[in-house]
């Protein structure tokens, strides 16, 4: 973590709270947390309301779904560590870890349903280029996607367009598989409040 | 249908204009991607379009400039949540122009 501030400047309580995570989950608590909980009033608190709406609000799109498109998105945007994260996630609700490497790896062949290649490919255009166009949008919908769909996805890419470029920016470590698995369980109990 | 409008007002309306350590001028010249004093300006620049390349070195340059790290923590969550707010309402624009509703 490239400021002390986030690593260490927590309050006593907070403290005593990531203590606690260690000693139940028996894994370092993950930068991300240390962020989101870090003057929580300022970034951390507001940010997971939209983040908890877009992954676990009222969808067609499933959980897994959504977690892949944010696994994806963090693909595109080259950052490991939220690469890492919810591809946990994503395995933990599809609760098939080939399906998830075969997406992120594959795309453009890997089995899934057309609505949801589309949608993918769709937002790494969009992370990617920073824009998309009328057709590409019309692609999605030919593709299958209804208006509220691609609405839900865009909701996920912007959360994950916003952490991403925290993690890459404030130099979150990248732990191992375990930490990961553990905060991907936590994220499927609890969600992202 | 999730629907992130409402919590996305407050999380602009709360980085831009509620109290912070950096300037509100700084903080929404962050999130537009425009007018910021070096080091700043090229720092907010890569968080905005390649945030994978940021150094040790390029955060170390906007302490040395005399900005605190609350300073650069809120300059840096303002021009995330900028350009992801970019991206997000021209994805809506082009969505809205395939459908033609409002």
């Amino acid at each position: 973590m490239r400021l002390r501030i986030l690593d260490s400047g927590h309050s006593f309580g907070t403290k005593a709270l990531f203590a606690l995570i260690r000693t139940v989950s028996r894994q370092p608590v993950l930068d991300v947390v240390k962020l989101v909980k870090y003057r929580a009033d300022f970034y951390g608190g507001p940010m997971q309301s939209v983040t908890h709406e877009a992954m676990r609000g009222p969808s067609t799109w499933s959980v897994g779904d959504r977690e892949l498109m944010a696994a994806f998105v963090a693909q595109t945007n080259q950052c490991e560590f939220c690469t890492k994260a919810h591809a946990a996630v994503a395995q933990g609700a599809y609760r098939d870890e080939k399906k998830v490497s075969a997406l992120l790896s594959e795309l453009d062949t890997a089995a899934i349903e057309e609505p949801l290649r589309a949608t993918l490919l769709m937002l790494g255009k969009l992370t990617r280029e920073h824009v998309v166009k009328t057709d590409d949008m019309r692609a999605v919908l030919a593709a299958g996607a209804s208006r509220q769909q691609i609405e839900d996805a865009l909701a996920v890419c912007f959360s994950f367009n916003v952490i991403g470029r925290l993690a890459d920016a404030f130099g979150f470590f990248v732990p191992g598989p375990k930490a990961f698995e553990a905060g991907a369980k936590y994220l499927l109990a609890r969600g992202y409040r | 249908m999730s629907n992130i409008r409402q919590a996305r007002k407050a999380l602009t309306s709360r980085i831009l204009e509620g109290e912070g350590k950096a300037s509100p001028s700084d903080r929404r010249a962050a999130f537009n991607n425009s007018g910021l004093a070096e080091p700043l300006g090229t720092l907010v620049e890569q968080v905005a379009r390649h945030a994978h390349r940021i150094t040790d070195e390029d955060i170390a340059a906007t302490r040395k400039s005399g900005l605190s790290e609350d300073q650069v923590f809120e300059i840096v969550v303002c021009a995330a949540i900028g350009q992801a707010t970019r991206q997000y309402d021209t994805a809506l624009a082009a969505l809205e122009a395939a459908t033609g509703k409002e």
